[in-house]
């Protein structure tokens, strides 16, 4: 309740939110550390922190590579919540943890969750768990006080939205189109009947997601949805130009 | 089955939100086939005119005598076209798929067998056909990759992970994502979210319903045990529920123990203390990876059992106590496949050999009047790259490298 209060508050101030994504230890903390730096300075709403799994299969090459080095490079869960408590501690905005559940599993659900939650994570997104499978993950997250963060596909039916609203809390992560991430994505009529369907389906907050590149990507958001969520383009900017160009690209996005 | 898909505590579907659909979807025309008795006697057809089926149940004097204990008998599933069970699991979804009205077919595929099979069937169907395959495997198993795309097929290397079977599976459900709407995963063995592994048994276990009458026939009882090799396990399964129901009958899954179990160069995950449980790939099993829950690197000298992951309904009969299992190294396979070449003029597969390891082990402690039954996984003749190499053989050296000079002057 508490993520989705914030949304809220910062929706009566700005027309759209971003939300970025990284993965943690690639390509190395020092620049995890910066790039969020760059990212919060410039207006980031919220942040995604990607705990590497070697087995990203809703991921696109770009993030697929990024998980695989990370871990080649031996990062470990236990660093990736030793970066994250440092992380809250000075910045303000929310931070999620984005990873699939097999890293939730092994280190016990329960676990994970009460430490997460105590480092000041205010919310998940595991997309290769569905509510069906993920009865104890759910009920601990709404006990704990975490945001357990439901997914929109395109192929959802208006049903199985309102199906997911019910375990929902923070917001909905709506993907904008099928694939994995890191393709453009056509924003085309069909995307506007997909995101009024997203709509009708819950009250919470839509944040809206793969794909997302540039100024006329998120100006074409407003209105339909509350977040932008920026991936790839950030961890290919890095890449490219380093943690220093992320600033003023995020600068230029709204 | 308890939950939709578990097995004990095994199995279930962590499926991406954007498959939900496709699942459901796919989950109703299954279970239609399933409940619809001329969809059996369709397969069935289709099998004894296309794939040699029933397959013999060959006894194996010479070897039998040799050991001196029970007698031997090998289910013959190299005899299916293209050199494997894999066809039984392959024929039976692509009739799926026509039900279905989809007009593309992508899969995974570890040693090739399964990319062949599902090749051949979609150039009989008349669809469209993507493999993966990782990198390693393509380097290894060439003969299959030319085979397949000489069907049309396209083989796509995988270059990330391990570059091998679950890195091929990864990479077909991101093709599958963006093209559920005309394409079906042809899921090849009995892992995977359900109903794939419900799916893959139900196909197979036309192995197990074979062997059953014909040992009875040729052995007048059951037999004392039965050996399958272990990948993801789907031919093990196929034999298996023959004799699940029959408590007299051990069944023994012979997993790949590599360069032996201590060395952690294996893909042993039930056989030894290796494996703990994981959800990866869509479902929960016993896999293969570190205490933060990322994947190890496998290792077997035979492609189509270097997997992280095992069934779960193995899992699950594993835990029951109901299948016992055991790991053969690569060194015991060469010295089993060997013998198996010079006794009775069979070239298993180096899966396959693997379950013949075991039963090796054993055959000398049952008497003779007693029966044990090698599931014979595949052939192993498509392994003369492998298998030449791992011989060291001086004439096929020989003759690689006269090949080599040739296209070289090309």
């Amino acid at each position: 309740m508490q993520l989705t209060e914030y949304i809220r508050e910062a929706r009566t101030q700005k027309e759209i939110l971003l939300m970025t994504h990284l993965v943690l230890g690639y390509p190395d903390f020092t620049v995890n550390r910066e790039v969020i730096w760059q990212m919060v300075k410039n207006g980031v709403d919220l942040i995604e922190m990607q705990i590497p799994f070697s087995e990203p299969v809703a991921d696109g090459p770009m993030i697929l590579k990024a998980n695989q080095e990370s871990i080649d490079q031996g990062t470990t869960v236990r660093q990736c919540f030793d970066f994250a408590a440092e992380i809250t501690s000075q910045h303000q905005i929310p931070f999620l943890f984005m990873t699939y559940y097999n890293i939730l599993f092994k280190y016990g659900v329960e676990k994970f969750l009460n430490k997460a939650a105590k480092i000041g994570i205010q919310g998940l997104i595991v997309p290769d768990l569905p509510p069906e499978e993920g009865e104890e993950y759910l009920t601990l997250c709404k006990k704990i006080g975490l945001a357990p963060i439901m997914i929109y596909a395109p192929t959802s039916t208006e049903e199985r939205m309102r199906q997911l609203a019910d375990h929902a809390d923070g917001f909905i992560y709506c993907v904008a189109r099928r694939g994995v991430t890191g393709k453009k994505t056509d924003f085309s009529q069909d995307f506007s009947e997909y995101m009024a369907r997203c709509s009708r389906a819950t009250d919470l907050p839509l944040a809206v997601g793969f794909g997302i590149s540039n100024r006329e990507d998120v100006r074409f958001l407003v209105g339909k949805g509350d977040i932008a969520v920026i991936g790839t383009r950030t961890i290919q900017l890095v890449n490219e130009r380093g943690a220093a160009a992320v600033g003023p690209f995020i600068a230029g996005l709204r | 089955m308890n939950r939709q898909g578990y097995y004990g505590a095994w199995g279930g579907a962590f499926i991406p939100e954007v498959l939900y659909e496709t699942f459901r979807e796919l989950n109703i025309a299954f279970q239609a086939a399933k409940a619809d008795s001329s969809f059996w006697r369709e397969y069935i057809d289709l099998m004894q005119s296309y794939s040699c089926r029933p397959t013999p149940l060959t006894r194996a004097d010479n070897l039998s005598d040799h050991f001196g204990g029970a007698r031997i008998y090998i289910k013959r599933e190299d005899l299916n076209h293209t050199g494997a069970h894999k066809a039984n699991n392959v024929m039976g979804q692509g009739l799926l798929v026509k039900r279905m009205g989809k007009k593309r077919v992508i899969a995974e595929t570890g040693a090739g067998q399964h990319g062949v099979a599902t090749a051949t069937m979609a150039a009989k169907f008349g669809l469209e056909c993507t493999i993966y395959m990782g990198e390693e495997d393509v380097m290894r198993q060439r003969p299959n990759v030319f085979w397949m795309e000489k069907m049309g097929a396209t083989v796509i290397p995988v270059t990330s992970g391990s570059r091998t079977l679950k890195d091929a599976i990864n990479e077909a459900f991101r093709d599958w994502v963006s093209s559920m709407d005309g394409t079906h995963y042809v899921m090849g063995t009995v892992c995977g979210p359900h109903p794939f592994p419900e799916m893959v048994a139900w196909f197979q276990s036309i192995i197990g319903l074979e062997a059953r009458e014909q040992i009875l026939a040729a052995h007048g009882e059951l037999p004392a045990r039965v050996f399958a090799c272990v990948g993801g396990g789907s031919n093990a399964m196929g034999i298996f529920q023959g004799f699940l129901n029959d408590p007299s009958v051990e069944l023994i899954g012979v997993e790949a123990g590599g360069h032996g179990l201590a060395s952690g160069q294996h893909a042993a995950r039930l056989a030894g203390d290796d494996g703990s449980a994981g959800v990866a790939q869509g479902y929960k099993t016993m896999f293969l990876q570190n205490d933060d829950g990322q994947m190890r690197d496998t290792h077997s000298v035979a492609a189509g059992l270097d997997y992280v992951g095992v069934s779960p309904i193995l899992t699950d009969l594993w835990e029951k106590k109901r299948v016992r299992f055991a790991a053969a190294t690569d060194q015991e396979v060469m010295a089993a496949l060997e013998l198996t070449m010079k006794k009775e003029g069979i070239i298993p597969a180096l899966e396959s050999s693997h379950g013949f390891v075991q039963a090796f082990k054993e055959a000398g402690e049952l008497n003779k009047d007693q029966a044990i039954i090698i599931n014979m996984s595949g052939r192993g003749d498509k392994d003369i790259f492998t298998i030449a190499h791992a011989f060291n053989d001086p004439s096929w050296k020989q003759f690689i490298i006269n090949k080599g000079k040739e296209y070289a002057t090309d």
